[in-house]
């Protein structure tokens, strides 16, 4: 019968008689699952940046640009980089199927004036839709009505950065304030929304009606004109459908023939992040893979001690066979000695792992995420690493032949 | 009634391309309660013959019973009970645990039985105590002398209650008076709790105090002798 309390006493109080040996084995593992989880900390942080970036930005998102930005071949004059007008909008909603949303934007930087505070900020002049395009909630107020649209308006709705800077502490909405000395009603403000992926404050805008924009504020020679069409395709599957769709129709509505040039662009910025979610994703596999091959070198570790480990102690394996040990009473001795170090070495490992990516986050700025997932996985693998490594040194002691062990000096 | 009945054992190791015969067919019968001396020069087959009476090996033919049980069909987890239950072993170098207390030390046999932690120590305590090192109990073998190791590896041999000890030359790492403690020591267990002992020695000082000589030479018994304590 074999005696379990009995044998992690005996298997204890041997790590305990080699105190150094015990600690530089268990250094091993406590590198290894330190570095497991802390990779994956900052993989898993990067992707969930990632992730947030694109949900930030709005979901399948596309943006249509004047001007082919496709090399090769002869550019048109300049003039025809201002080829998106709010008609080619318009027709975009009514006619593309994939399509949900569809807003005009036609944006400038502009000075700002509230009382004597000023500040620059980039406008943007749209339509309410971009609001659902965007995933843009407000945090007060309303958004643009139609009318106001209609009449060219001047109301504005303002990101937290510029009412931090112009208001303070102060509730902006009814209050005016100027833009190119224009007075304009803020009738609502944008909630938070955090960095860009390009790490640009989305915060530190205005949104006022595109026609607003047009009419008052970055008027042109061209009526009608503006600088990009945000388009939110109706699901992901979409997205590729309604990039056709829309290629198409405006190659008709702008008179392209077969061999020109588009004279517009369309941009899958969704699918360029989801690219990028991708290889962060790859990456924190790779790192993960790389702490991993450290926490097998930790495991080599304790089945190299334990061999050593269980030929020093050939003579104590002898006698307590002569006395009554079983076969399973010496291999369970050695796992279980083994399995401590592994175990300990463990749970040290996930303080260091937990810890380092805290420091890596603050030293760097980087994002971590511990994930229970990767506690339990590198945990779990350390107790694996542990039996697998113990076994084979257990398995050695067990059938050493008694008369030959007892001899042993 | 015969506690140990070996017939016709013999023992043959390989040793590369040789064969070596280490028994040769030994045949004896040893009965609860004696007291053997084995003896014989080194090569005579007699630590051969020791291993096996001490199931720590298997004749390569013949029949060794133990208490009735037939030892050569065991397999080795078998053997290892057997040896915890019956057999108590005593050794010349002592071989207790190193880094381990006098008392656990005494405790480890009860461990390999299943016996629960609390008896274990209760015996063990009583064990100490009948080899006369009671309140040495915490002590380690490296903090006591050669005859107190030698007890308490008697007193482990004894712990399990085994009908049998084998002793592989006790006094051999033993100075006289010492060696004539341990021996009292034997004498005193076999005549009051009429426990079969089996010696192996070189000195015939050491022999006179069984009460049978087995004499063994190339792998036979030569002689097998009453002695006059008999």
């Amino acid at each position: 019968m074999i005696n379990i309390p009995s044998t992690f006493r005996i298997s204890f109080r041997a790590l305990k008689v080699n105190k150094m040996r015990s600690s530089l084995t268990m250094l091993g593992i406590i590198i290894g699952v330190g570095a497991v989880i802390a990779m994956l900390a900052i993989g898993t942080g990067a992707s969930k940046r990632i992730a947030e970036q694109i949900s930030s930005m709005g979901s399948n998102l596309l943006i249509i640009l004047p001007g082919a930005t496709t090399a090769g071949g002869v550019r048109m004059s300049a003039g025809t980089q201002t080829t998106l007008t709010m008609t080619d909008g318009e027709a975009i909603q009514k006619e593309c199927l994939a399509v949900q949303d569809v807003a005009p934007v036609l944006n400038g930087v502009a000075q700002v004036i509230y009382g004597h505070q000023n500040w620059s900020t980039g406008v943007v002049g749209t339509t309410p839709s971009m609001l659902i395009i965007r995933d843009w909630p407000l945090a007060a107020g309303r958004p643009f009505t139609e009318q106001e649209i209609k009449s060219a308006t001047k109301v504005c709705l303002l990101g937290q950065t510029v009412v931090d800077n112009l208001f303070g502490d102060m509730d902006p909405i009814g209050q005016f304030i100027r833009i190119k000395n224009l007075p304009f009603t803020v009738i609502g403000v944008l909630a938070q929304k955090g960095q860009s992926a390009q790490g640009q404050d989305q915060d530190d805008t205005i949104y006022v009606p595109v026609t607003t924009a047009q009419k008052k504020l970055f008027g042109t020679s061209f009526p009608g004109m503006v600088r990009i069409i945000m388009v939110k395709a109706k699901s992901t599957e979409d997205l590729a459908p309604a990039e056709e769709q829309i290629t198409g129709l405006l190659r008709q509505r702008h008179h392209i023939g077969q061999k020109q040039e588009n004279d517009f662009t369309v941009r899958n910025l969704t699918q360029i992040m989801q690219a990028a979610e991708q290889s962060t994703k790859v990456m924190t596999l790779l790192l993960g893979a790389i702490a991993s091959v450290s926490l097998l070198v930790g495991g080599i570790g304790i089945m190299n001690i334990m061999l050593v480990s269980v030929t020093e102690r050939t003579r104590e394996i002898g006698i307590r066979m002569a006395i009554g040990a079983k076969i399973w009473d010496i291999r369970l001795q050695f796992i279980i000695e083994a399995l401590t170090l592994s175990i300990i070495g463990g749970v040290a490992g996930i303080i260091v792992g937990i810890s380092g990516s805290k420091i890596i986050s603050i030293l760097t700025g980087w994002s971590t995420i511990i994930s229970p997932l990767s506690i339990f996985l590198a945990f779990g693998f350390s107790g694996a690493v542990g039996i697998f490594f113990g076994f084979y040194p257990a398995y050695k002691a067990s059938l050493l032949d008694p008369i030959e062990a007892l001899r042993y000096e | 009634m015969p506690i140990i009945e070996a017939q016709e054992i013999t023992k043959v190791y390989r040793l590369g391309d040789i064969d070596v015969k280490a028994l040769r067919g030994v045949s004896l019968t040893i009965k609860k309660g004696e007291f053997v001396a084995v003896m014989g020069p080194s090569g005579s087959g007699k630590s051969t013959f020791m291993n096996i009476l001490g199931c720590l090996d298997k004749p390569t033919d013949g029949k060794y019973l133990l208490e009735d049980i037939d030892i050569s069909n065991l397999v080795r987890d078998e053997l290892a009970g057997i040896r915890n239950k019956k057999i108590g072993f005593v050794f010349q170098g002592f071989n207790l645990l190193p880094r381990t207390s006098a008392i656990e030390n005494v405790e480890l046999p009860m461990l390999y039985d299943g016996i629960p932690a609390k008896e274990r120590r209760g015996k063990a305590v009583e064990a100490l105590k009948n080899v006369g090192l009671e309140g040495m109990e915490n002590h380690h073998p490296n903090q006591l002398s050669g005859g107190q190791q030698q007890r308490v590896a008697i007193a482990r041999a004894l712990v399990n209650n085994a009908p049998i000890i084998l002793a592989d030359e006790p006094t051999g790492n033993l100075d006289t008076k010492t060696s004539a403690e341990i021996m009292e020591m034997f004498v005193k267990l076999n005549t009051e709790s009429n426990i079969t002992i089996i010696l192996v020695t070189h000195e015939n000082d050491i022999a006179a105090y069984s009460r049978r000589i087995i004499k063994f030479l190339d792998g036979l018994v030569i002689s097998d002798e009453k002695t006059g304590r008999s």
